[in-house]
């Protein structure tokens, strides 16, 4: 046998030697973990099968009776409170687009400074970066609860609260595509005499908008799901209505709602990756 | 060295517009920025964004963080950990559940593996109608039919994540590298080594990688279904705010955000030793 398969042989042996050790350890933990998890979490077969029939039961009784020679009026008693509900999905949408916007602009206000390239501040740079990471990390509906607190509610304690998350995590977003762009033509922008504010007018959002644009539009598909359940918690828009109606087992409302937010989100998903697509692809052109 | 007036004036008559704009077509490029801008200015006053209440809610917003310093387990730490303990379980049985649920679903929604059209497709839009309700809703519901605890945020993660692992698997399923198959198949493997070899390892990766990051995504979705009634720690900070117990409150978020610090951290190395650690070493 050479040399080579030789060593090729013993470097296999002792690669699956370790990979079997690793796959014990980790195997091992994970059976703990889950072990311990079950009972922690309450979770037992026999409380499934025990709850099993009431789950198929309920999921049946939310679905409405729609007879096939009464469709018309069947569907409009299912949906007998449309114009109400498209109401407050447009709310929900709304709020969505708000919350967005603010968290928008709070995110520009604090990726700048807080980019490695541009931040000039190292105290500055650390004091935004805590900020973006803190507000993207606490979930959205913490906020809301609180926010019902301070502002009250209704619709304004959800924007707020869709705002602050939506500023973290597109601040995060942006700061990748900001540290990621091409130095060389802030540099020729910084020897022409240009100061902070010229260098990223000229040289850096032209490299990092259509990016830009693009997560800005993820994240108001994102915030339109959110927005759809903060109601929960009273900080507005159709969540409020969907609570009621499971809340109040009012069962045919329930899918009801349900399937208008379903339309509503699949509908703004599509338009905004039609216009995501094209922000891209402009950016391969230009 | 800036060209003359006159030099510019010949440029505009030459190619008209060229250096000033005229008024009315400037006008008409702002146009769709102002009808943006009046569009928002209405939204915001149709959700009650008033300035003067949001000045009043600030200054309400000021005295309740100020509650918050010094955060503080009142003497309820035991009770607190007891609930991220309930937070963390629900994640890891649902995240296991899903991903063990998700491979017979997946096959059903994929078309290569020879499911009937039909069945696919039934699949399919059933999978979309259990991911596109919020986990949340599912936990609502399901504190319904079963009752407060963390056993209805363990169903309602469950289904939310079979739904989209089913998709995510079908896709990876369907993404295979046919060649990969047949070079096994021409060494003469059985259907098993086809499997095996050719499948599994393309497979697994993108399995184990979704898993990890919904074990992510879960455990900050366990720790807020707790608003609805469905155990762990949301539960506890619900109640807490209804209180008004901010120091708690604040505690309570503290232990959030180091609970998806570490379990982020946890999932990043586990990803590097169960997917890059699993190639077989370069030998010269």
């Amino acid at each position: 046998m050479s040399d080579a398969a030789a060593r090729l042989e013993v470097a296999l042996r002792t690669h699956r030697a370790q990979l079997r050790q690793g796959n014990l350890l980790i195997g091992g933990a994970f059976l703990l973990a889950f072990a311990a998890a079950l009972p922690v979490g309450g979770f037992s077969l026999a409380r499934l099968i025990e709850g099993w029939p009431e789950i198929l039961s309920y999921l049946g009784a939310i679905l409405p009776e729609i007879r096939h020679d009464h469709v018309v009026e069947d569907v409009g008693k299912w949906y007998w409170g449309f114009w109400r509900y498209l109401r407050l999905m447009v709310d929900t949408v709304l709020m969505a687009y708000a919350g967005t916007l603010i968290g928008l602009v709070g995110a520009l206000l604090l990726v700048f400074p807080a980019s490695n390239l541009l931040g000039r501040s190292r105290v500055l740079r650390f004091a935004c970066r805590r900020m973006l990471e803190f507000s993207r990390s606490v979930p959205e509906l913490v906020f809301a609860l609180i926010f019902v607190v301070a502002f009250g509610v209704g619709p304004l304690a959800g924007v707020l609260a869709i705002a602050l998350h939506s500023a973290g995590a597109l601040g995060k977003l942006f700061a990748e595509a900001s540290d990621n762009l091409d130095t060389r033509p802030l540099d020729g922008i910084t020897a022409t005499g240009a100061g902070w504010f010229g260098v990223i007018r000229i040289g850096v959002l032209p490299q990092v908008l259509p990016n830009w644009a693009s997560y800005t539009l993820f994240r108001f598909e994102i915030n339109i799901r959110s927005a759809a359940v903060l109601g929960f918690v009273g900080a507005g828009g159709i969540g409020q209505e969907l609570y009621t109606s499971i809340r109040s087992f009012a069962y045919t409302d329930v899918s009801a709602v349900l399937l208008v937010i379903v339309a509503a989100v699949t509908m703004v998903d599509l338009a905004s990756q039609a216009l995501r697509r094209r922000f891209l692809d402009e950016d391969v052109i230009g | 060295m800036s060209a003359s007036a006159d030099e510019l004036a010949r440029w505009d008559s030459v190619i008209p517009g060229i250096v000033r704009v005229p008024l009315r077509r400037r006008a008409l490029g702002l146009l769709p920025g102002a009808l943006v801008v009046l569009l928002t200015l209405w939204v915001f006053i149709h959700l009650g964004l008033d300035p003067l209440v949001i000045w009043a809610g600030l200054g309400r917003l000021g005295w309740l963080l100020g509650f918050m310093l010094p955060p503080a387990h009142g003497g309820l730490l035991g009770v607190f950990i007891w609930a991220m303990a309930e937070t963390l379980a629900m994640a890891l049985l649902a995240t296991v559940f899903a991903a063990v649920l998700a491979i017979p679903f997946g096959l059903l929604c994929t078309r290569s593996t020879g499911t009937l059209a039909p069945v696919t497709f039934a699949a399919r839009r059933l999978s979309d109608v259990v991911r596109g309700v919020d986990p949340l809703v599912w936990a609502l519901i399901f504190v319904n039919v079963v009752g407060l605890g963390p056993f209805a945020g363990i169903l309602a993660l469950t289904l939310h994540n079979t739904g989209d692992l089913a998709k995510l698997y079908s896709e990876a399923i369907e993404n295979i590298e046919k060649r990969q198959l047949d070079g096994i198949r021409a060494s003469a493997g059985s259907p098993f080594a086809v499997m095996r070899l050719g499948a599994l390892p393309q497979i697994l990766p993108v399995l184990t990688s979704q898993a990890l990051y919904y074990f992510e995504s879960n455990t900050r979705s366990a720790t807020i279904i707790g608003a609805v009634g469905a155990g762990g720690i949301g539960l506890l900070l619900t109640e807490r705010i209804r209180l008004y117990r901010w120091d708690e409150v604040a505690f309570l978020i503290l232990m959030i955000l180091a609970a998806v610090f570490v379990i982020d951290a946890v999932s990043q190395r586990l990803r590097i030793v169960l997917i890059e650690g699993r190639k077989a070493p370069l030998v010269a």
